[in-house]
């Protein structure tokens, strides 16, 4: 591959320094034009040590006076207290330049309320990248291209990995065979389609265009077929469509590379050699095989190594995210290595790694790995159309009206084509059948991108590769601008149907769980081994073998339902977390609480139960014992130590688990009062006690309230718990600093017990029902 | 499965696809295996149905058989369950899990939704009451978690009640804290439900050679 005419754009070595100083100093204006900051002087000093500069050089606010001053002292050299020295930081220095530059341009987008709502954010990067890219062609430099290894090994990578790894797995797998059939399929009766009517006109067209023969026909028939997973992430990210659509054109495009890999390095080598046989074609279809299964069977080989890995981080947690994005990575290289398709391999090993991992790394290791991939596939995406913007100025282009039109039209006829014929088919096959909106929502949004411009970078320097680059170039402008504006439009005019915002509720998940066992047990009712069985193998599979050797401790054995409710609870007091500390609580939503659900039955007119004083001081002790805890853990710290987070030790978990479980059972016994409630919560503050329970007061209830309910003789622990509250309130009116405490709640569990604790505060016992009431206001 | 089987017996399975909308050689599948199962019988026991290996790790092999056994899911207003089921009450039943097909009006997706979420609220509703009550929410809580290892009952309590407080919440978003919540009722169910699509998640694919397109003519599911 590197054999090939790959352009070196920064071989600026031939004129040194200074051009590459000019550059950077030209990018230094453009930074400053862009920004309108002057803050970047600094990079104005990219100058070149004052001599022989270029009269029709744009004047900077340079700094001439950090030149060394050799010239004062003739004989001794005088000790240069200040010096400049380019060279050695250019090459890191451009490239920071560079992304700072893409990064800028983003944020000026979103400041302008107006563009960014019209136009997709791809095409104004394009946009940038045209600008930027004429005004280096303005000063004579050579402008950075996309080449091969920059764009497959550096900037394709994070967005592969961040799609992979977020991937929606059932939905994906629900419609794996429509996937697969749009991304084998019809990939390839695009390349066939596109190449071959292009050799038959080109044929006819004569003159210029007869020398194209078919096999680069083909070439570049491929290249210019396969659907672009960064643009059409890109342009879908921002019309929220719904799931099922978003899947498959998404899958496709990821999909389809094993195809084009194939492909492309099929009619490279022919065209070379000249002829195809028989045995050459179905050498073909048995590398495809090779590639992509071979590609998914790396990637899940490096993401079975990630997950036993992070079975063992339990103690360097820091270092957990750099598993992932470095298995990922090795997967990826190791796949190109053997040719095999990079991307599969990638995704393989992301959605492999990923519920393992899961279970294994800390709540903010699961944090830190969303936003690193996040923010590396958005960087990324942005240098990628910018440099696409860029190359587009500054790469040779022989343009040819036939050829051009000819290739965006067979395009859009062939993509047309390709999917209805193609979900005709599927239809058949499928439960919920593709409508004729979904089948033009998938058509439209078959969307190319830099994949295919760089594909078509390498090929060799022929007089053919120049007008292939101008069609291909013309294609994805034709795309991303004409598609990628008008879809967001069309998706309303069409009224397709939007993704649901909601989120996941327990009942769902308790239904999913019982609908797969049901539905697995109808299976085998009628004997009929059909995908439920399987899936119900294979999640057998795992859990007897897989998760015990990938999944650290006690987590290995968790039921789904289990650690879907506790990633729930997590959720929740976070969120508790996180708005305690502002004025106002989540409104809540509704009243209920689970008093009301709990059956009245028997218990209704029992007295309180007496519940031992023994019983009292142990839970008061647990309390105390854990607010030191707390303390003492906070003492130390180190570089490499996060706070030990609560939340993952596992002990904690289970001895709060019984301890709310018993707070529940005796909560659940009082008789409430109906005390009269303000409408408005005045403002709350949220107390936490380390890693348990959590209370609310009203501010203005705090010491006296407390105190007084000191003297109420019963309701024991309500009380009890309050008496450990009181000591805190003093300290904690600068509350929640979370990293104090971090806390773990169950949010209903803490309202019911919120409102259980203030009206049994105002309920000194079942014997006096209306004493107190409303001091304590829920 | 020619053309020429079926001649020679629509009469019998018309009636059967009339009611339960299944096609001949769907029919004809469940057909052997319903004699399969019962040993060549005309009728199946409960005992039957308990023999087929593959059932026994399903954690909701109980409620299952119930289910089959149970007399509401025949369309009939009839309740209790039986003790043993002809052919055509064990098409009733699997009718529950048809897919819905292109020609599907939006009405009768409708009606197929609540048909299928009426099963559904049955396997829950084991006393019949028209409610599902909070011990029978922990019951079904527990059944799913019961496969799955040692699990603390507490848990299982606690996730049960969790779910019952946000079905209370979402359908009756302001209770005066002494009002009681029976149970869910149907209307409810639906409405918790109403974001899985039942009408397409809940379906088999039952083995059907013909009608995979290429009989011209019908176009059954």
């Amino acid at each position: 591959m590197a054999a090939l005419a790959l352009r070196a754009p920064r071989s600026s070595s031939s004129s040194g320094g200074r051009s590459a100083a000019r550059l950077a100093g030209l990018l230094a204006c453009v930074l400053l034009l862009a920004a309108g900051a002057s803050a970047s002087r600094d990079e104005g000093s990219g100058e070149s040590n004052g001599t022989g500069r270029d009269p029709g050089r744009v004047a900077e606010p340079g700094e001439r006076d950090l030149h060394p001053r050799s010239n004062l002292t003739a004989h001794k050299k005088a000790f240069p207290v200040l010096s400049f020295n380019y060279e050695h930081v250019r090459k890191p220095f451009e490239i920071s330049l560079w992304i700072l530059l893409a990064l800028l341009m983003k944020l000026g987008f979103h400041i302008i309320p107006r563009v960014s709502s019209v136009v997709p954010e791809s095409c104004l990067l394009i946009v940038v990248g045209l600008l930027v890219g004429g005004l280096i062609k303005a000063i004579g430099e050579k402008a950075p291209v996309l080449h091969y290894e920059l764009f497959f090994f550096y900037l394709l990578p994070p967005i592969i990995l961040d799609a992979g790894y977020f991937l929606p797995i059932r939905p994906f797998m629900e419609n794996l065979g429509t996937i697969l059939v749009f991304a084998v399929v019809g990939t390839l009766w695009n390349a066939f389609f596109i190449g071959g009517m292009m050799y038959a006109v080109c044929q006819m067209a004569g003159a210029q265009l007869g020398g194209v023969d078919l096999l680069s026909c083909l070439l570049f028939g491929t290249i210019i077929s396969a659907v672009d997973p960064v643009a059409v992430l890109a342009v879908f990210e921002e019309i929220h469509i719904n799931e099922l659509l978003h899947i498959l054109v998404f899958g496709e495009s990821l999909l389809n590379d094993a195809v084009t890999v194939v492909l492309y390095h099929l009619f490279r080598e022919f065209s070379q050699a000249g002829t195809v046989t028989v045995g050459d074609a179905l050498l073909g279809v048995v590398c495809f095989f090779v590639v992509s299964l071979g590609g998914i069977m790396v990637g899940a080989i490096y993401g079975l190594l990630g997950a036993f890995t992070s079975r063992f981080t339990s103690h360097t947690r820091v270092i957990e995210p750099l598993f992932v994005f470095l298995y990922s990575y090795m997967a990826y290289l190791s796949a190109e290595v053997f040719r095999l398709s990079g991307i599969m391999s990638l995704i393989a090993c992301g959605v492999t790694m990923r519920p393992y991992v899961e279970a294994n790394i800390s709540h903010k290791s699961h944090t830190t790995i969303k936003y690193f991939l996040k923010m590396w596939s958005s960087v990324t995406e942005t240098l990628i159309f910018i440099f696409l913007g860029v190359s587009t100025v500054a790469g040779p282009h022989a343009w040819n009206w036939t050829f051009v039109i000819l290739t965006v039209i067979l395009c859009l006829v062939s993509r047309v084509l390709g999917v209805i014929g193609l979900t005709y088919i599927i239809n058949k096959f499928r439960i919920v059948k593709l409508t004729k909106k979904d089948q033009f929502i998938v058509a439209y949004g078959g969307l190319r991108g830099a994949i295919a411009f760089s594909l078509g970078f390498l090929l060799t320097n022929n007089e053919m590769k120049n007008m292939f680059l101008t069609a291909i170039i013309t294609v994805i402008f034709f795309t991303v601008f004409v598609q990628g504006m008008t879809i967001r439009p069309l998706v309303e005019l069409l009224a397709v149907k939007r993704k649901k915002e909601s989120k996941r509720s327990i009942n769902e998940e308790i239904h999913t769980q019982f609908l797969d066992h049901l539905l697995t047990g109808i299976e085998e009712v009628c004997g009929h081994y059909g995908h439920h069985h399987w899936k119900d193998k294979l999640n057998r599979f795992n859990k007897s073998y897989v998760k015990k050797w990938l999944i650290a401790g006690e987590r290995s054995t968790e039921p789904q339902l289990i650690s879907f409710y506790n990633k729930m609870e997590m959720k929740q007091a976070m969120m508790l977390v996180e708005s305690g500390s502002s004025a106002k609580l989540p409104s809540i939503v509704s009243s209920v609480s689970m008093q009301n659900i709990q059956p009245k039955g028997p218990t209704r007119g029992r007295a309180i139960p007496s519940i031992s004083k023994s019983r009292e001081a142990e839970i008061r002790k647990i309390l105390r014992a854990n607010l030191q805890k707390t303390r003492q853990r906070l003492r130390s710290y180190s570089r490499h130590d996060l706070l030990i987070d609560p939340f993952e030790d596992n002990l904690s978990e289970v001895r709060f688990r019984k301890q709310r479980v018993e707070m529940e059972r005796r909560m659940s016994h009082y008789l409430t009062v109906p005390a009269n409630r303000q409408e408005t919560p005045p403002v709350r503050k949220v107390c936490f006690e380390p890693e348990h329970q959590v209370y609310t007061y009203d501010t203005e209830a705090e010491s006296p309230r407390g105190r007084a309910a000191q003297t109420h003789p019963s309701p024991p622990d309500a009380i009890g718990l309050m008496n450990e509250a009181t000591p805190r309130p003093n300290q904690s009116s600068a509350l929640p600093d979370k990293d104090e405490t971090e806390l773990r709640a169950k949010a209903p569990d803490d309202q019911e017990e919120q409102l259980k604790l203030s009206r049994c505060l105002s309920d000194p016992g079942p014997n006096k029902d209306e004493e107190e009431d409303g001091s304590f206001v829920s | 499965m020619g053309a020429s089987h079926t001649r020679t017996e629509p009469n019998e399975f018309q009636d059967l696809m009339d009611k339960t909308g299944f096609s001949v050689e769907q029919i004809k599948n469940l057909r052997k295996r319903f004699l399969q199962l019962s040993g060549n019988e005309e009728t199946i026991s409960r005992e039957n149905l308990d023999s087929i290996p593959a059932l026994a790790n399903n954690p909701l092999k109980k409620e299952i058989i119930n289910a089959i056994f149970d007399k509401r899911n025949q369309h009939e207003s009839e309740v209790g369950s039986f003790q043993e089921i002809g052919f055509e009450q064990f098409l009733m039943v699997m009718s529950h899990f048809r897919p819905p097909t292109l020609k599907t009006t939006p009405e009768e997706k409708e009606a197929l939704r609540k048909e299928k979420l009426r099963f559904l609220f049955n396997m829950h509703d084991t006393d019949n009451d028209g409610t599902i009550t909070l011990d029978e929410y922990r019951k079904v809580v527990e059944d799913l978690l019961s496969k799955s290892g040692a699990i603390e009952p507490a848990t299982a309590k606690g996730i049960a009640d969790a779910a019952m407080l946000e079905v209370a919440s979402t359908n009756v978003p302001h209770m005066a804290p002494d009002e009681f919540y029976e149970g869910i009722t149907f209307e409810h169910f639906e409405q918790i439900l109403k974001g899985l699509e039942m009408e397409t998640r809940m379906h088999i694919r039952f083995l059907d050679v013909g009608t995979a397109t290429m009989r011209c003519g019908r176009s059954t599911s």
